[in-house]
Protein backbone atom coordinates (compact mmCIF):
# COMPACT_ATOMS: atom_id res chain seq x y z
CA UNK A 1 0.00 0.00 0.00
CA UNK A 2 1.61 3.78 -1.29
CA UNK A 3 0.37 6.53 0.78
CA UNK A 4 0.59 10.08 0.29
CA UNK A 5 0.32 12.32 3.53
CA UNK A 6 -1.80 15.08 2.84
CA UNK A 7 0.37 17.73 2.84
CA UNK A 8 -1.39 20.42 5.43
CA UNK A 9 -0.22 17.61 8.04
CA UNK A 10 2.31 18.74 10.36
CA UNK A 11 4.31 16.49 12.34
CA UNK A 12 6.59 17.52 14.69
CA UNK A 13 10.09 15.76 15.73
CA UNK A 14 8.89 14.91 19.19
CA UNK A 15 5.67 12.69 16.95
CA UNK A 16 3.00 15.35 17.77
CA UNK A 17 0.90 15.58 14.47
CA UNK A 18 -2.21 18.83 14.52
CA UNK A 19 -4.57 18.43 11.42
CA UNK A 20 -5.62 21.82 10.94
CA UNK A 21 -8.84 20.91 9.00
CA UNK A 22 -10.10 19.36 11.63
CA UNK A 23 -8.21 20.47 14.85
CA UNK A 24 -7.09 16.98 15.31
CA UNK A 25 -4.32 16.44 17.43
CA UNK A 26 -2.64 12.60 17.48
CA UNK A 27 0.89 11.60 18.89
CA UNK A 28 3.07 9.40 16.83
CA UNK A 29 6.40 7.51 18.57
CA UNK A 30 9.44 7.70 17.13
CA UNK A 31 9.79 4.95 14.99
CA UNK A 32 6.53 6.22 13.11
CA UNK A 33 7.97 9.92 12.89
CA UNK A 34 10.24 7.83 10.73
CA UNK A 35 8.02 5.95 8.58
CA UNK A 36 5.85 9.58 7.73
CA UNK A 37 8.75 11.08 7.48
CA UNK A 38 9.91 7.95 4.61
CA UNK A 39 6.41 8.31 3.21
CA UNK A 40 7.02 11.72 2.20
CA UNK A 41 9.85 11.42 0.59
CA UNK A 42 7.24 9.09 -1.49
CA UNK A 43 9.44 6.15 -1.11
CA UNK A 44 7.77 2.46 -2.06
CA UNK A 45 6.71 0.48 0.81
CA UNK A 46 9.49 -2.08 0.17
CA UNK A 47 12.09 0.89 0.10
CA UNK A 48 10.47 2.06 3.52
CA UNK A 49 10.90 -1.90 4.61
CA UNK A 50 14.58 -1.80 3.98
CA UNK A 51 15.15 1.52 5.23
CA UNK A 52 13.59 -0.07 8.94
CA UNK A 53 15.08 -2.87 8.56
CA UNK A 54 18.74 -1.18 8.09
CA UNK A 55 18.02 0.79 11.40
CA UNK A 56 16.27 -1.36 13.50
CA UNK A 57 16.75 -4.56 15.10
CA UNK A 58 13.71 -6.68 13.57
CA UNK A 59 12.97 -8.36 9.84
CA UNK A 60 10.86 -7.20 7.13
CA UNK A 61 7.86 -9.70 8.11
CA UNK A 62 7.58 -7.99 11.32
CA UNK A 63 7.93 -4.63 9.65
CA UNK A 64 5.76 -4.94 6.64
CA UNK A 65 2.53 -6.55 8.47
CA UNK A 66 3.15 -3.42 10.97
CA UNK A 67 3.01 -0.89 8.22
CA UNK A 68 0.37 -2.41 6.80
CA UNK A 69 -1.61 -1.60 9.74
CA UNK A 70 -0.09 1.79 10.08
CA UNK A 71 -0.88 2.96 7.07
CA UNK A 72 -4.57 1.81 7.55
CA UNK A 73 -4.62 4.14 10.88
CA UNK A 74 -3.41 7.09 9.07
CA UNK A 75 -5.93 6.96 6.54
CA UNK A 76 -8.58 6.18 8.81
CA UNK A 77 -7.69 9.52 10.50
CA UNK A 78 -7.60 10.80 7.41
CA UNK A 79 -3.67 12.28 7.61
CA UNK A 80 -3.17 10.24 4.58
CA UNK A 81 -4.47 9.37 1.17
CA UNK A 82 -4.01 6.16 -0.72
CA UNK A 83 -2.55 6.51 -4.03
CA UNK B 1 27.47 -9.50 12.01
CA UNK B 2 27.19 -9.33 15.84
CA UNK B 3 28.34 -5.89 16.54
CA UNK B 4 26.38 -4.57 13.80
CA UNK B 5 23.09 -6.13 15.19
CA UNK B 6 24.17 -4.52 18.56
CA UNK B 7 24.24 -0.97 16.90
CA UNK B 8 20.74 -1.35 15.28
CA UNK B 9 18.46 0.48 17.78
CA UNK B 10 15.59 -1.40 19.36
CA UNK B 11 12.41 -2.14 17.35
CA UNK B 12 8.57 -1.00 18.82
CA UNK B 13 6.23 -0.95 16.22
CA UNK B 14 4.64 2.70 15.09
CA UNK B 15 1.52 3.64 16.70
CA UNK B 16 -0.18 6.90 16.26
CA UNK B 17 -2.44 7.98 19.31
CA UNK B 18 -5.54 10.17 18.94
CA UNK B 19 -4.95 13.29 21.81
CA UNK B 20 -8.78 14.40 21.50
CA UNK B 21 -10.32 15.31 24.63
CA UNK B 22 -12.40 13.63 26.06
CA UNK B 23 -10.79 9.88 25.11
CA UNK B 24 -8.41 10.30 28.30
CA UNK B 25 -8.55 6.44 30.08
CA UNK B 26 -9.37 5.71 32.96
CA UNK B 27 -7.19 3.71 34.80
CA UNK B 28 -4.53 5.85 32.09
CA UNK B 29 -1.61 6.68 34.45
CA UNK B 30 2.20 5.86 33.42
CA UNK B 31 2.97 3.47 36.01
CA UNK B 32 0.32 0.99 35.30
CA UNK B 33 2.00 0.65 31.88
CA UNK B 34 5.38 -0.42 33.71
CA UNK B 35 7.01 -3.31 32.37
CA UNK B 36 6.88 -6.33 35.34
CA UNK B 37 10.03 -7.96 34.32
CA UNK B 38 10.56 -10.22 37.36
CA UNK B 39 8.34 -11.62 40.56
CA UNK B 40 9.85 -12.01 43.55
CA UNK B 41 13.40 -11.18 42.19
CA UNK B 42 12.51 -14.12 39.65
CA UNK B 43 12.44 -13.50 35.70
CA UNK B 44 9.09 -13.67 34.33
CA UNK B 45 10.54 -14.18 30.97
CA UNK B 46 12.63 -17.41 32.37
CA UNK B 47 9.74 -19.19 34.22
CA UNK B 48 7.90 -18.79 30.74
CA UNK B 49 10.94 -20.49 28.90
CA UNK B 50 11.03 -23.11 31.92
CA UNK B 51 7.35 -23.95 32.31
CA UNK B 52 5.67 -23.16 29.85
CA UNK B 53 3.17 -20.24 28.07
CA UNK B 54 0.73 -19.78 29.81
CA UNK B 55 1.32 -20.23 33.22
CA UNK B 56 0.79 -19.40 36.06
CA UNK B 57 2.28 -18.08 39.04
CA UNK B 58 2.13 -17.60 42.71
CA UNK B 59 4.12 -15.88 45.14
CA UNK B 60 4.62 -17.42 48.71
CA UNK B 61 6.49 -14.52 49.97
CA UNK B 62 3.26 -12.05 48.97
CA UNK B 63 0.90 -14.64 50.62
CA UNK B 64 2.35 -15.23 54.06
CA UNK B 65 2.94 -11.09 53.92
CA UNK B 66 -0.81 -10.75 53.20
CA UNK B 67 -2.01 -13.18 55.43
CA UNK B 68 0.33 -11.54 58.12
CA UNK B 69 -1.03 -7.91 57.65
CA UNK B 70 -4.47 -9.17 57.93
CA UNK B 71 -3.90 -11.68 60.92
CA UNK B 72 -2.00 -8.41 62.73
CA UNK B 73 -4.74 -6.30 61.78
CA UNK B 74 -7.43 -8.20 63.54
CA UNK B 75 -5.04 -9.86 66.53
CA UNK B 76 -3.77 -6.05 67.51
CA UNK B 77 -7.33 -5.44 68.16
CA UNK B 78 -9.11 -8.57 69.40
CA UNK B 79 -7.87 -11.71 72.16
CA UNK B 80 -9.23 -14.24 70.35
CA UNK B 81 -8.68 -14.55 66.80
CA UNK B 82 -8.59 -17.88 64.13
CA UNK B 83 -8.57 -17.68 60.50
CA UNK B 84 -9.77 -20.97 58.32
CA UNK B 85 -8.31 -21.06 54.91
CA UNK B 86 -11.16 -20.84 52.30
CA UNK B 87 -10.49 -23.89 50.21
CA UNK B 88 -12.87 -22.97 47.52
CA UNK B 89 -10.95 -19.90 46.65
CA UNK B 90 -7.52 -21.71 45.73
CA UNK B 91 -7.04 -25.49 46.62
CA UNK B 92 -3.92 -26.34 45.60
CA UNK B 93 -2.79 -28.40 48.43
CA UNK B 94 0.84 -26.44 48.54
CA UNK B 95 -1.18 -23.08 48.71
CA UNK B 96 -3.74 -24.44 51.35
CA UNK B 97 -0.27 -25.61 53.18
CA UNK B 98 1.36 -22.22 53.15
CA UNK B 99 -1.79 -20.92 55.24
CA UNK B 100 -1.31 -24.24 57.39
CA UNK B 101 1.97 -23.64 58.05
CA UNK B 102 0.88 -19.45 59.02
CA UNK B 103 -1.73 -21.23 61.86
CA UNK B 104 -4.81 -21.39 59.30
CA UNK B 105 -7.88 -23.96 60.13
CA UNK B 106 -9.19 -25.40 57.07
CA UNK B 107 -12.81 -23.84 55.60
CA UNK B 108 -14.67 -26.33 53.35
CA UNK B 109 -17.95 -26.22 51.33
CA UNK B 110 -17.36 -30.03 49.63
CA UNK B 111 -16.57 -33.60 50.89
CA UNK B 112 -13.98 -33.10 47.84
CA UNK B 113 -12.37 -30.10 49.22
CA UNK B 114 -12.82 -31.87 52.87
CA UNK B 115 -10.74 -34.65 51.91
CA UNK B 116 -8.43 -32.40 50.45
CA UNK B 117 -7.97 -30.80 54.06
CA UNK B 118 -7.57 -34.36 55.79
CA UNK B 119 -5.25 -35.08 52.98
CA UNK B 120 -3.50 -32.26 53.75
CA UNK B 121 -3.11 -33.49 57.35
CA UNK B 122 -5.17 -30.75 59.01
CA UNK B 123 -6.83 -32.65 62.23
CA UNK B 124 -10.76 -32.78 61.66
CA UNK B 125 -11.72 -30.59 64.82
CA UNK B 126 -9.69 -27.71 62.80
CA UNK B 127 -12.18 -28.31 59.61
CA UNK B 128 -15.57 -26.02 59.24
CA UNK B 129 -17.80 -28.14 56.95
CA UNK B 130 -19.60 -25.14 55.38
CA UNK B 131 -22.44 -25.45 52.16
CA UNK B 132 -26.00 -26.66 51.38
CA UNK B 133 -24.71 -30.27 50.62
CA UNK B 134 -23.68 -32.68 52.74
CA UNK B 135 -24.85 -36.57 52.58
CA UNK B 136 -25.07 -38.75 55.54
CA UNK B 137 -21.81 -40.78 54.84
CA UNK B 138 -20.46 -36.79 54.54
CA UNK B 139 -22.19 -35.60 57.98
CA UNK B 140 -20.51 -39.08 59.57
CA UNK B 141 -17.21 -38.75 58.68
CA UNK B 142 -17.13 -35.12 60.11
CA UNK B 143 -19.28 -36.36 63.29
CA UNK B 144 -16.72 -38.54 63.73
CA UNK B 145 -13.43 -36.39 62.70
CA UNK B 146 -14.86 -33.90 65.79
CA UNK B 147 -15.32 -31.02 62.69
CA UNK B 148 -17.25 -28.12 63.06
CA UNK B 149 -20.54 -28.42 60.83
CA UNK B 150 -22.00 -25.24 59.53
CA UNK B 151 -25.93 -26.30 59.15
CA UNK B 152 -27.40 -24.70 56.34
CA UNK B 153 -31.09 -25.35 55.91
CA UNK B 154 -33.82 -27.11 58.36
CA UNK B 155 -33.52 -30.62 56.28
CA UNK B 156 -30.00 -30.65 57.28
CA UNK B 157 -30.63 -30.06 61.00
CA UNK B 158 -33.18 -33.21 60.72
CA UNK B 159 -30.66 -35.29 58.71
CA UNK B 160 -27.96 -34.68 61.68
CA UNK B 161 -30.54 -35.14 64.50
CA UNK B 162 -31.43 -38.36 62.54
CA UNK B 163 -27.71 -39.30 61.94
CA UNK B 164 -26.98 -39.21 66.11
CA UNK B 165 -28.78 -42.47 66.54
CA UNK B 166 -26.03 -43.57 64.62
CA UNK B 167 -23.16 -42.39 66.17
CA UNK B 168 -21.77 -42.33 70.22
CA UNK B 169 -20.48 -38.84 69.27
CA UNK B 170 -22.57 -35.33 69.95
CA UNK B 171 -22.08 -33.38 66.84
CA UNK B 172 -20.05 -30.00 67.07
CA UNK B 173 -22.00 -27.92 64.91
CA UNK B 174 -22.77 -23.73 64.43
CA UNK B 175 -25.73 -22.42 62.15
CA UNK B 176 -25.08 -20.27 59.04
CA UNK B 177 -27.41 -16.97 59.75
CA UNK B 178 -28.27 -14.67 56.48
CA UNK B 179 -29.54 -11.24 57.61
CA UNK B 180 -30.21 -7.89 56.52
CA UNK B 181 -26.48 -6.25 56.97
CA UNK B 182 -28.01 -2.88 54.36
CA UNK B 183 -25.89 -3.99 51.66
CA UNK B 184 -27.75 -5.65 48.44
CA UNK B 185 -28.21 -8.23 46.73
CA UNK B 186 -28.82 -9.64 50.36
CA UNK B 187 -27.73 -13.52 49.97
CA UNK B 188 -30.23 -14.99 52.30
CA UNK B 189 -30.33 -18.05 49.80
CA UNK B 190 -27.92 -20.18 52.82
CA UNK B 191 -28.26 -20.09 56.46
CA UNK B 192 -30.92 -19.29 58.53
CA UNK B 193 -32.49 -15.49 58.49
CA UNK B 194 -31.79 -13.86 61.35
CA UNK B 195 -35.02 -10.77 61.19
CA UNK B 196 -37.47 -13.08 60.44
CA UNK B 197 -36.95 -15.40 63.59
CA UNK B 198 -35.69 -18.86 61.48
CA UNK B 199 -32.11 -18.86 62.89
CA UNK B 200 -33.99 -18.66 66.63
CA UNK B 201 -35.93 -21.55 65.66
CA UNK B 202 -33.01 -23.26 64.82
CA UNK B 203 -31.21 -22.67 67.76
CA UNK B 204 -33.95 -23.56 69.87
CA UNK B 205 -34.36 -26.91 67.81
CA UNK B 206 -30.72 -28.03 68.55
CA UNK B 207 -30.53 -27.07 72.14
CA UNK B 208 -34.11 -28.31 73.42
CA UNK B 209 -33.21 -31.81 71.36
CA UNK B 210 -30.06 -32.18 72.79
CA UNK B 211 -28.30 -34.17 70.37
CA UNK B 212 -25.17 -31.62 69.30
CA UNK B 213 -23.46 -28.73 70.78
CA UNK B 214 -23.89 -25.70 69.21
CA UNK B 215 -20.64 -24.24 69.43
CA UNK B 216 -20.51 -21.47 66.67
CA UNK B 217 -22.98 -18.84 64.80
CA UNK B 218 -21.89 -18.04 61.01
CA UNK B 219 -22.26 -16.20 58.50
CA UNK B 220 -20.81 -15.13 55.35
CA UNK B 221 -22.76 -11.74 54.19
CA UNK B 222 -21.25 -11.97 50.47
CA UNK B 223 -18.20 -11.36 48.75
CA UNK B 224 -15.92 -8.49 47.47
CA UNK B 225 -17.49 -6.35 50.40
CA UNK B 226 -17.17 -2.40 49.53
CA UNK B 227 -18.21 -1.21 52.67
CA UNK B 228 -16.76 -2.58 55.98
CA UNK B 229 -19.79 -1.18 58.16
CA UNK B 230 -21.64 -4.44 56.67
CA UNK B 231 -19.71 -6.45 58.72
CA UNK B 232 -20.43 -4.36 61.85
CA UNK B 233 -24.06 -5.06 61.38
CA UNK B 234 -23.03 -8.90 60.84
CA UNK B 235 -21.35 -8.37 64.16
CA UNK B 236 -24.02 -6.96 66.07
CA UNK B 237 -26.79 -9.42 65.18
CA UNK B 238 -24.66 -12.70 65.61
CA UNK B 239 -23.52 -11.20 69.27
CA UNK B 240 -26.84 -10.26 69.82
CA UNK B 241 -27.62 -14.18 69.12
CA UNK B 242 -25.27 -15.12 71.02
CA UNK B 243 -25.97 -13.25 74.04
CA UNK B 244 -30.06 -14.19 73.56
CA UNK B 245 -28.63 -17.89 73.58
CA UNK B 246 -26.77 -17.42 76.98
CA UNK B 247 -29.98 -15.96 78.81
CA UNK B 248 -32.52 -18.14 77.29
CA UNK B 249 -30.40 -21.42 77.44
CA UNK B 250 -28.00 -20.60 79.63
CA UNK B 251 -24.86 -22.11 77.06
CA UNK B 252 -21.66 -20.56 75.89
CA UNK B 253 -21.24 -19.84 71.90
CA UNK B 254 -17.38 -20.60 71.69
CA UNK B 255 -17.21 -18.46 68.76
CA UNK B 256 -18.81 -15.97 65.93
CA UNK B 257 -17.50 -17.12 62.65
CA UNK B 258 -17.88 -13.91 59.80
CA UNK B 259 -16.91 -15.77 57.16
CA UNK B 260 -14.97 -14.09 54.70
CA UNK B 261 -15.91 -11.36 51.37
CA UNK B 262 -13.06 -8.89 52.25
CA UNK B 263 -12.19 -7.30 48.80
CA UNK B 264 -8.88 -7.54 47.11
CA UNK B 265 -6.78 -5.15 44.82
CA UNK B 266 -8.72 -5.96 41.85
CA UNK B 267 -11.00 -3.38 40.06
CA UNK B 268 -14.29 -4.39 39.46
CA UNK B 269 -15.84 -3.84 36.28
CA UNK B 270 -17.66 -0.94 35.53
CA UNK B 271 -15.76 1.50 38.31
CA UNK B 272 -13.72 4.06 37.88
CA UNK B 273 -11.10 4.53 40.02
CA UNK B 274 -8.53 1.03 40.17
CA UNK B 275 -9.72 -1.11 43.10
CA UNK B 276 -6.57 -0.61 44.66
CA UNK B 277 -7.56 3.06 45.87
CA UNK B 278 -10.62 2.31 47.15
CA UNK B 279 -11.18 -0.51 48.93
CA UNK B 280 -11.02 -0.92 52.72
CA UNK B 281 -8.17 -2.49 53.96
CA UNK B 282 -8.05 -5.10 56.81
CA UNK B 283 -7.89 -2.63 59.84
CA UNK B 284 -10.93 -1.11 58.19
CA UNK B 285 -12.86 -4.08 58.44
CA UNK B 286 -11.13 -5.03 61.42
CA UNK B 287 -12.10 -1.82 64.00
CA UNK B 288 -15.37 -2.66 62.54
CA UNK B 289 -15.84 -6.09 63.59
CA UNK B 290 -13.34 -6.29 66.57
CA UNK B 291 -14.93 -2.78 68.45
CA UNK B 292 -18.53 -4.30 67.06
CA UNK B 293 -18.07 -7.34 69.17
CA UNK B 294 -16.04 -5.98 72.19
CA UNK B 295 -18.96 -3.52 72.85
CA UNK B 296 -21.52 -6.03 72.37
CA UNK B 297 -21.70 -7.32 76.05
CA UNK B 298 -19.83 -10.24 76.87
CA UNK B 299 -18.19 -10.85 79.70
CA UNK B 300 -14.52 -10.91 79.44
CA UNK B 301 -14.80 -14.85 80.02
CA UNK B 302 -17.52 -15.61 77.68
CA UNK B 303 -16.22 -13.55 74.84
CA UNK B 304 -16.56 -16.05 71.69
CA UNK B 305 -13.32 -16.45 69.73
CA UNK B 306 -13.96 -14.54 65.89
CA UNK B 307 -13.42 -16.81 63.16
CA UNK B 308 -12.43 -15.42 59.40
CA UNK B 309 -12.97 -16.90 56.35
CA UNK B 310 -11.27 -14.56 53.82
CA UNK B 311 -10.56 -16.06 50.88
CA UNK B 312 -9.72 -13.76 47.84
CA UNK B 313 -8.11 -10.86 50.25
CA UNK B 314 -5.89 -12.85 51.47
CA UNK B 315 -4.46 -14.69 47.87
CA UNK B 316 -5.62 -12.30 45.09
CA UNK B 317 -2.48 -10.35 44.81
CA UNK B 318 -0.26 -13.14 44.93
CA UNK B 319 -1.39 -14.70 41.79
CA UNK B 320 0.17 -13.93 38.30
CA UNK B 321 -0.87 -15.56 34.93
CA UNK B 322 2.01 -14.97 32.44
CA UNK B 323 1.69 -15.59 28.55
CA UNK B 324 2.49 -14.90 25.34
CA UNK B 325 1.02 -12.71 22.76
CA UNK B 326 -0.37 -14.56 19.63
CA UNK B 327 -1.23 -12.05 17.06
CA UNK B 328 -2.50 -8.27 16.65
CA UNK B 329 -4.91 -7.55 14.91
CA UNK B 330 -7.22 -4.36 13.75
CA UNK B 331 -10.65 -4.59 14.45
CA UNK B 332 -13.15 -2.89 11.81
CA UNK B 333 -14.12 -0.12 13.54
CA UNK B 334 -10.59 0.79 14.29
CA UNK B 335 -9.50 -0.68 17.40
CA UNK B 336 -6.06 -2.09 18.26
CA UNK B 337 -6.84 -6.29 18.94
CA UNK B 338 -4.24 -8.12 20.75
CA UNK B 339 -4.75 -12.45 20.75
CA UNK B 340 -2.78 -13.56 23.57
CA UNK B 341 -2.58 -17.39 24.82
CA UNK B 342 -4.29 -16.99 28.42
CA UNK B 343 -8.23 -16.51 28.24
CA UNK B 344 -11.54 -17.05 29.94
CA UNK B 345 -10.86 -20.91 30.39
CA UNK B 346 -8.08 -20.07 32.93
CA UNK B 347 -9.47 -16.64 34.04
CA UNK B 348 -12.80 -17.29 35.36
CA UNK B 349 -12.59 -13.67 37.51
CA UNK B 350 -12.50 -11.52 33.88
CA UNK B 351 -15.84 -11.78 33.93
CA UNK B 352 -16.47 -9.73 37.62
CA UNK B 353 -12.58 -7.39 37.25
CA UNK B 354 -11.09 -5.42 34.81
CA UNK B 355 -7.79 -7.03 35.82
CA UNK B 356 -4.39 -5.47 35.47
CA UNK B 357 -2.12 -6.40 32.66
CA UNK B 358 1.51 -5.27 32.53
CA UNK B 359 4.06 -5.85 29.15
CA UNK B 360 7.20 -7.95 30.87
CA UNK B 361 9.41 -6.64 28.14
CA UNK B 362 10.76 -2.86 28.21
CA UNK B 363 8.99 -0.79 25.84
CA UNK B 364 8.78 2.94 24.72
CA UNK B 365 6.76 5.36 26.17
CA UNK B 366 3.60 5.61 23.47
CA UNK B 367 1.09 3.50 24.15
CA UNK B 368 -2.24 2.17 23.09
CA UNK B 369 -5.95 1.27 23.46
CA UNK B 370 -6.70 -2.22 22.70
CA UNK B 371 -8.83 -4.92 23.29
CA UNK B 372 -7.42 -8.35 24.77
CA UNK B 373 -8.57 -12.04 23.51
CA UNK B 374 -7.82 -15.42 24.48
CA UNK B 375 -6.83 -17.75 22.53
CA UNK B 376 -10.27 -19.74 22.37
CA UNK B 377 -12.61 -19.57 19.22
CA UNK B 378 -15.26 -18.24 20.84
CA UNK B 379 -17.27 -14.80 21.31
CA UNK B 380 -17.12 -14.79 24.73
CA UNK B 381 -13.19 -14.93 25.36
CA UNK B 382 -12.50 -11.12 26.02
CA UNK B 383 -9.79 -10.87 28.93
CA UNK B 384 -10.12 -6.80 28.81
CA UNK B 385 -12.48 -4.78 26.56
CA UNK B 386 -10.42 -2.00 26.75
CA UNK B 387 -6.79 -1.32 28.31
CA UNK B 388 -3.74 0.91 27.22
CA UNK B 389 -1.07 -0.97 26.56
CA UNK B 390 2.39 -0.19 25.10
CA UNK B 391 2.54 -1.76 21.57
CA UNK B 392 3.14 -5.58 21.67
CA UNK B 393 4.30 -7.90 19.05
CA UNK B 394 3.78 -11.41 18.16
CA UNK B 395 6.15 -13.24 21.14
CA UNK B 396 6.04 -10.82 23.47
CA UNK B 397 4.99 -11.49 26.88
CA UNK B 398 2.43 -9.85 29.51
CA UNK B 399 1.61 -10.58 33.21
CA UNK B 400 -2.06 -10.59 34.10
CA UNK B 401 -2.47 -9.22 38.19
CA UNK B 402 -3.90 -10.42 40.94
CA UNK B 403 -5.45 -13.69 40.04
CA UNK B 404 -4.48 -15.80 42.82
CA UNK B 405 -7.86 -16.46 43.78
CA UNK B 406 -10.94 -18.22 42.01
CA UNK B 407 -8.95 -18.79 38.73
CA UNK B 408 -6.87 -22.16 39.76
CA UNK B 409 -10.23 -23.62 41.19
CA UNK B 410 -12.94 -22.27 38.43
CA UNK B 411 -10.62 -22.70 35.52
CA UNK B 412 -12.31 -25.36 32.71
CA UNK B 413 -10.65 -27.01 30.86
CA UNK B 414 -12.33 -26.21 27.68
CA UNK B 415 -10.64 -26.02 24.16
CA UNK B 416 -7.26 -25.83 26.05
CA UNK B 417 -5.68 -27.96 28.53
CA UNK B 418 -4.53 -26.01 32.10
CA UNK B 419 -1.25 -25.22 32.57
CA UNK B 420 2.04 -25.08 34.99
CA UNK B 421 1.18 -23.70 38.24
CA UNK B 422 4.46 -22.61 39.48
CA UNK B 423 4.64 -21.24 43.32
CA UNK B 424 8.00 -18.88 43.86
CA UNK B 425 8.85 -19.88 47.69
CA UNK B 426 10.17 -17.41 49.73
CA UNK B 427 13.64 -17.97 48.27
CA UNK B 428 13.44 -17.11 45.06
CA UNK B 429 12.93 -20.70 44.03
CA UNK B 430 10.32 -22.03 41.74
CA UNK B 431 8.68 -25.08 42.39
CA UNK B 432 6.02 -26.53 39.85
CA UNK B 433 2.61 -26.84 42.42
CA UNK B 434 0.35 -28.24 39.60
CA UNK B 435 1.22 -30.15 36.43
CA UNK B 436 0.26 -28.51 32.89
CA UNK B 437 -2.37 -31.39 32.13
CA UNK B 438 -1.65 -33.77 29.33
CA UNK B 439 -4.37 -34.97 26.76
CA UNK B 440 -2.96 -38.37 27.98
CA UNK B 441 -4.87 -37.38 31.21
CA UNK B 442 -7.57 -36.21 29.70
CA UNK B 443 -8.41 -38.86 27.42
CA UNK B 444 -7.59 -41.13 30.85
CA UNK B 445 -10.98 -40.22 32.15
CA UNK B 446 -12.70 -41.60 29.25
CA UNK B 447 -14.33 -44.98 27.80
CA UNK B 448 -14.77 -46.10 24.36
CA UNK B 449 -17.48 -48.66 23.88
CA UNK B 450 -16.50 -51.68 21.47
CA UNK B 451 -18.90 -50.60 19.14
CA UNK B 452 -17.18 -47.35 18.34
CA UNK B 453 -13.83 -48.30 18.38
CA UNK B 454 -13.39 -48.41 14.46
CA UNK B 455 -14.62 -46.37 11.76
CA UNK B 456 -13.99 -46.00 7.89
CA UNK B 457 -13.52 -42.72 6.13
C1 LIG C 1 -18.93 -19.75 53.45
C2 LIG C 1 -17.85 -19.00 52.76
N1 LIG C 1 -16.78 -18.60 53.46
C3 LIG C 1 -15.76 -17.92 52.88
C4 LIG C 1 -15.78 -17.60 51.54
C5 LIG C 1 -14.64 -16.82 50.95
O1 LIG C 1 -15.07 -15.63 50.43
P1 LIG C 1 -14.09 -14.48 49.92
O2 LIG C 1 -13.15 -15.10 48.93
O3 LIG C 1 -14.99 -13.48 49.30
O4 LIG C 1 -13.36 -13.96 51.12
C6 LIG C 1 -16.90 -17.99 50.77
C7 LIG C 1 -16.96 -17.65 49.34
O5 LIG C 1 -17.96 -17.44 48.73
C8 LIG C 1 -17.96 -18.71 51.40
O6 LIG C 1 -19.03 -19.10 50.71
Amino acid sequence: MQLRIKGNIAVSESGFVFDPSTGDSYSINPIGVEIIQLMKQTLSEKAIVDAIVERYQTEPQTVEKDLYDFCNLLVKHQLADRI
Amino acid sequence: MATQTIEKLRYERPVITSLNAGVTNKFGTKSLHAPLSHIDGVSVKEIIQKYGSPVFILSERKIRQTYREAYRAFTSRYPKVQFAWSYKTNYINAVCNVFHQEGCWAEVVSIFEYKKAIGNGVQGKNIIFNGPEKTDEDLLLAIQNDSLIHIDHLDELYQIIELTTKIKKRPRVAIRVNMDTGVYPMWDRFGFNYETGQAWDAINKIILTDKMDLVGLHCHIGTFMLSANAYAVAAIKLADLALGIKEKHKQNIEYIDLGGGFASKNTLKGSFLPGSDTIPTFDDYADAICSTLLNAGFTKENLPMLILESGRALIDEAGFLAGSVIANKRLSDGRRAIVMDMGVNLLFTSFWYDHRISPVEESGNHTENAVIYGPLCMNIDIVRESVTLPPLKKGDHAVIHTVGAYNMTQWMQFIAMRPNVVLIDTEGKTHVIRNRETVDDLNKMEVMPEHLKKFKL
